[in-house]
């Protein structure tokens, strides 16, 4: 296998790890509430502007960026589930759709409305250069984002599984009314999933701006991009959205290798598309 | 008797409207209000009857505009040629589509719709046949009336409003069939629908192409007015968007509920690209978003069932009163 091969296979790796971070929040609120946010690509947006801000602002880089991203688009997440998710989700379907449609089109275009179109960039030197690794050139900033992103979507894993919130919130998910017999209050549970799965797009947004486009848009295609891996992962799976953000960076870089990057959108929205309609439980999930 | 009277005064008040207001500017924003009324009048039929919300409608928008030009741009034809290949065309693509879409429920349908409309737009923006990212061009000067390429917007106000007489119609008979009964049984629960005999999925893809059809002459009727297409204008999902938002705004599953969404909302965004130019591109969708969030989060009915329950109630209450003097009489 040629190098340059290899070079793809981790570039994506590294992109799918930030993929996988974005789309476990979005698991992780659907599979709690079955609630699709469709301003989840949205809150990604929001994150790499973020960076953007304190790096124009005060020159800072993602070690002030990322901590700041977390903070705001958490109490972002609270907000708009106690003001909005927390009425619609009881509504009929129609008022659950257009809630969070609104919300994505409302955050994009206020987005789009104060900063413009235009493309912006992080420089590149913010994340010191690139690394070589065994003949492999990688550079610092995606490294930096890929391997944060990783660990902190198996800290997740790891929250939800293994901690007494994680037990609470899963609780929460099997049964709101039992919980709440046992002590538990459903409300402040969602709110807290809604505050991480924020957060988590907040932190993936902030890595992500170090080397992506930053663009008011651009929330739709990462948007879809959490779509196609949540639904490949399973349907509320953590583990299924890693393996799943991976698969989808490295299947995303693969194709834009070998038949042009004006293709790779199309093969991962074909890939999304074959998914909902013909295995809808996911790679491993079970419906 | 008496929403007959109303109707006719309503529709005689429609028919006069560009002669009452006979500036370009006005005569053109009463024709954009019916076309757009025409599209989401059509989108009502899946998203507010059936309850499938449906937001790649502008795929079968598309359809119907890349028909109408595209009989022109590569065989000379007129769009009226164009229309009806539109719709053979976008029903076709809603019965393909619809087929394995239709089986997913809620959330689950609208993602799918947004993956399809995006993944029509790519297709298209590479295929150099109908013009890439460019578009297709009507005629730039007519050479007959066929051509329907008017400077006026008159000629177009009537066309619309015409196409828009004939979806109502047929929407009204729709919902008094059988078939309307069965889509309202499957949008309050399509388990206890099924379990009752109501063909579930068959009556969802019928109402799905019916959609389609309707929609495609929607896009068709909007490429003739501008005379182009191009992948924006006519596959963008905001355009899906505006179709959704302007019955959910009107009333989602009523018969005019689409026409007053469409009348409050275009002339919102036509009067501030107006006086806020450039500026007000993204502005509009903040208001759309806000607007959409708003209904959903307060009044998911839309203001006409508002408003039907309003007169409902003062209607109610002058008899309540009557009924307890009558109580009262010795």
């Amino acid at each position: 296998m040629s190098f340059v091969l290899v070079q793809v296979i981790v570039g994506g790796l590294l992109l799918g790890a930030v993929y996988a971070l974005f789309s476990s929040g979005l698991t992780l609120v659907w599979g709690m509430m079955n609630v699709v946010n469709f301003a989840h690509g949205d809150f990604v947006m929001l994150g790499m502007y973020v960076a953007l801000m304190v790096y124009t602002l005060l020159g800072g880089g993602p070690l002030l960026g990322a901590p700041l991203a977390i903070v705001l688009l958490a109490t972002l997440g609270i907000i708009v589930y106690f003001g909005l998710i927390r009425d619609v989700m009881k509504g009929p379907m129609l008022a659950q759709i257009l809630g969070t449609f609104g919300l994505a089109l409302l955050l994009r275009y206020s987005v789009f409305w104060w900063f413009g179109a235009n493309f912006n960039t992080l420089p590149a030197n913010l994340v010191g250069g690139t690394i070589d690794l065994f003949g492999i050139r990688i550079e610092a900033s995606r490294l930096l984002a890929g391997v944060v992103a990783l660990l902190v979507t198996l800290g997740l894993h790891l929250l939800l599984t293994r901690t007494s919130l994680g037990s609470k919130m899963l609780a929460v998910s099997e049964d709101s009314t039992a919980a709440q017999l046992m002590g538990i209050r459903p409300d402040s549970m969602q709110a807290i999933a809604w505050g991480i799965a924020a957060g988590a797009t907040g932190l993936a947004g902030a890595l992500i701006a170090t080397f992506f486009y930053i663009v008011p848009t651009v929330g739709e295609t990462l948007g879809i991009v959490a779509f196609v891996t949540v639904s490949l992962g399973g349907f509320g799976s953590v583990p299924g959205a890693l393996v799943a953000g991976l698969l989808i960076g490295v299947i995303e870089s693969m194709s834009a290798y070998l038949i042009g990057a004006v293709y790779k959108d199309i093969v991962v929205y074909t890939l999304f598309l074959g998914f909902l309609w013909f295995r809808p439980q996911g790679l491993m999930g079970k419906l | 008797m008496r929403r007959l009277i109303w109707l006719s005064v309503a529709l005689a008040l429609v028919i006069a409207y560009p002669l009452l207001f006979a500036t370009p500017f006005q005569q053109r924003l009463g024709a954009l209000v019916l076309l757009y009324a025409i599209a989401a009048s059509a989108w009502n039929i899946v998203g507010g009857y059936a309850g499938q919300v449906s937001v790649g409608h502008v795929v079968f928008f598309g359809c119907g505009a890349y028909a109408a030009m595209g009989a022109y741009a590569h065989f000379g034809l007129s769009p009226l040629v164009g229309i009806p290949a539109g719709i053979v065309f976008s029903v076709t693509v809603a019965a393909v589509v619809g087929v394995p879409t239709l089986r997913l429920s809620g959330h689950y349908f609208s993602m799918a719709t947004i993956a399809v409309a995006e993944l029509a737009r790519l297709i298209v923006i590479n295929t150099e046949y109908l013009g890439a990212a460019v578009g297709l061009s009507g005629p730039t000067v007519p050479r007959n009336v066929f051509d329907f390429s008017f400077i006026s917007a008159l000629p177009y106000y009537y066309l619309f409003l015409a196409t828009l007489i004939i979806t109502l119609v047929i929407t009204w008979w729709m919902t008094n069939s059988r078939m309307g009964f069965y889509l309202r049984a499957i949008r309050d629960s399509e388990r206890a629908a099924r379990s009752l005999g109501a063909p579930a999925s068959r009556t969802k893809l019928y109402a799905f192409m019916l959609s389609a059809g309707l929609t495609s002459v929607g896009g068709a009727l909007y490429a003739m007015m501008f005379g182009f297409v191009d992948p924006e204008s006519g596959l963008g999902i905001l355009i899906s968007v505006k179709i959704l938002v302007m019955a959910a705004l009107g009333g989602a599953g009523l018969l005019f509920g689409p026409l007053v969404g469409a009348a409050i909302l275009v002339p919102l965004e036509e009067i501030s690209n107006k006086y806020l130019g450039g500026e007000g591109a993204g502005l509009t969708f903040v208001v759309y978003g806000a607007i959409i969030v708003l209904i959903a989060r307060f009044q998911p009915g839309g203001i006409l069932t508002l408003i039907n329950r309003q007169i409902a109630k003062r209607r109610k209450a002058p008899e309540e009163t009557l009924a307890q003097g009558a109580a009262h009489a010795p």
